[in-house]
Formats: structure tokens, sequence, C-alpha cells
């Protein structure tokens, strides 16, 4: 490994840290869900390494559960993990256009929320070593945290999955929140963001839309706005 | 006859399967920088949202109270404004979380 790349992926080691908790607690209880569908916990794992995906494999599980074809599954693992393809076209942005091919296969194993969150906010172009750093620390945590769910259920004690529960969502905001204390405008949007999605858990008819989807509608409507209303500086780095 | 059992093993691999393809498709696709200025711009704006979407109000619910996910937000949210690291700034909303849950 070329020292540049040594340094990016042990910074990615460090900083996946506590997504490799926030997933553990996760995935825990996605681990119980997966037991719930008749999984061993064996399988629950292995859907966790192959899938990465929070919202996904829930959808998955209570599919399986219900016995649903493997037709009706697939769309409704495209409808639940569609985010993920408008994060990777953000985070095609961030590498270099010759970034070897074997480089974009394997980054692709897991742009999940979290890891795509902290990749996209690196200054400049994305050396996909940050990346493997994280998922290296991550992916194991969320396969790891899916196969006690299933095995233990509810054995760990309840203050504890809950308190680590909210790791994850910190880490979302000491993602966003930096960058919008330099740019108002982005501040203004993110708070809007909160805003909406509140709402859209309580309005009639929109709450019966599922968290992933609700992300999608949100994300495309409110970043469409935000650049046609405030385009951002060709200058700038994506 | 509808109840016959389907394999969990293909079930695991369709679903990791899709989640791939939606996953490895743009990253491979695109790759070139897009000149278009306002795409550019949604893409900027993209992880913003998504994330701010998914932390509220869903953090909320996560914990055993209402008033130990606020303590959590804020928290996180003034050592997020302050700078501090990822790490730090997320075990704090833990600590925050099962320190009030204590009580």
């Amino acid at each position: 490994m070329r020292s540049e790349n040594k340094i990016w992926f042990s910074k990615g080691l460090r900083d996946g840290i506590p997504i490799s908790l926030g997933y553990l607690a996760v995935s825990f209880t996605l681990g119980i869900a997966a037991k719930n569908a008749g999984f061993t916990p064996f399988q629950a794992m292995l859907t966790s390494l192959t899938n990465n995906a929070s919202a996904g494999e829930f959808a998955g599980f209570t599919l399986v559960a219900a016995n649903a074809g493997y037709l009706e599954t697939a769309v409704m693992i495209l409808i639940a993990n569609a985010r993920y393809l408008l994060m990777s076209c953000a985070l095609s942005q961030k590498l270099s256009p010759d970034t070897p091919l074997k480089h974009r296969l394997l980054i692709s194993y897991d742009i999940a929320d979290e890891i795509f969150g902290l990749s996209v906010s690196v200054p400049g172009m994305l050396n996909p070593f940050y990346t493997y750093g994280i998922i290296a620390i991550a992916a194991p945590g969320w396969a790891a945290g899916t196969y006690l769910g299933t095995l233990m259920g509810n054995l760990l004690p309840v203050n504890i999955v809950r308190a680590l529960s909210v790791g994850l969502y910190g880490m979302f905001l000491a993602v966003i929140i930096p960058p919008a204390r330099k740019n108002r405008i982005l501040a203004i949007i993110i708070l809007i963001s909160m805003g909406a999605s509140f709402a859209f858990t309580r309005l009639p008819f929109l709450s019966a839309l599922s968290s992933g989807t609700r992300t999608i509608l949100l994300t495309v409507l409110i970043a469409g706005c935000a650049a046609v209303l405030f385009p951002q500086n060709e200058e700038e780095p994506l | 006859m509808t109840s016959d059992m389907h394999n969990i093993y293909i079930y695991i691999l369709i679903m990791a399967s899709v989640t791939y393809l939606i996953r490895a498709l743009p990253l491979t696709l695109l790759r070139k920088q897009i000149k278009n200025r306002t795409i550019r711009s949604f893409l900027y704006y993209v992880p913003y949202v998504t994330l701010a979407v998914m932390t509220f109000p869903s953090i909320l619910s996560e914990t055993g109270s209402i008033w130990s996910a606020w303590a959590a937000l804020l928290t996180a949210g003034i050592l997020a404004w302050m700078g501090k690291s990822l790490l730090q700034v997320s075990v704090s909303a833990c600590a925050v979380v099962f320190l009030l849950e204590l009580l």
C-alpha cells in the first residue's frame, strides 16, 4: 500500500469507530426482525454482509416473513434502497475520473448512509482507501450486530441498546453541521429538511410513507429546489 | 396451492444483487465530472438533506423518553457546531442518553 493510501485507510478506520458502534446497536434490532422472519443467525449475518442496508434489509425480512414472491422482493428492495442511487451519483463526482474500475466496484460494496456521509465530506477528491478503512471496521460491526441480535434477541440491557442507537444520529450531525456553520444557506436548508421531515411524519397520507420513501422524496425535492435557487459557485469543490 | 416455500438463500441473493447494482451502476458509469452547474449543486446538497431528513424526527423515538432524545440531539448539535470529532460527538450523545435514563 502506498503511504498516502495507508494514512487514508487508518483515518477511515478511526472515523469508522462510531459508525461501527452505531451499526452494532442498529443491526442488533435488525437481527431480532430476522429471527422473527425465520432466519438463522448465520443467514441473518450473511444478509447483512452482502446487503449493508438497514431499511432495505428490514423490508426484506418483512417480505420473507410473509413468504413474498422473488420479484416482489426485488422491487421492494429497489424502492427501499433507491436513495443509494442518488448517493452513488454524488459519490461518483468525488472520485477522480481516472479512478480504476476495481476501486469503483469495491466502494460500491458499501455505499450506505453513514459511510457515504463521511466519504463525500472529505475535502477535495476522495481517496478510495479512506472509504475502505471505514468499511473495514463498520461492515463487521453491522454483520456481528445482526448475528448477535438474531442469536440473543432481547438479552442485552435495553438502556444500553437505546443509548447506542443515538450514536448514529450524533454522527450524522457531526457530518452536516460543521460545513453549515460556514455556509448560512446550507444551515437553512438543513433546518428546512428537518422541519419537512417532521411534517411528513405527522401529516395525513404523507405519514403513511416508509422512512426510505420519505428520504428519497424530500432529498429530491429539497436538494432540487436548493440547486435551482442557490447554485454552488463553479470554483467550489463538490 | 400458493403456499410453496421460497428458499432463504435465494432471497438473500436477490436482495444483495439488487442493492449492489443500485450502488455500482452510477459509480461505474458516471466517470466524468458533471459540468452542469445545477446538477452539481443538486449533488452537493444531497448528503446534507438526506442526513438531516434521516436524523429528525427519527432520533426522538430511539430512546426511552423524548427528553433524553432531545438532550442527545442538542448535545450532539452543539458539540458538532464547536467542531468536535465524529467520535466525540457520537459518544457524547450516547452518554447523555445513558446517564439521563439512569435517573
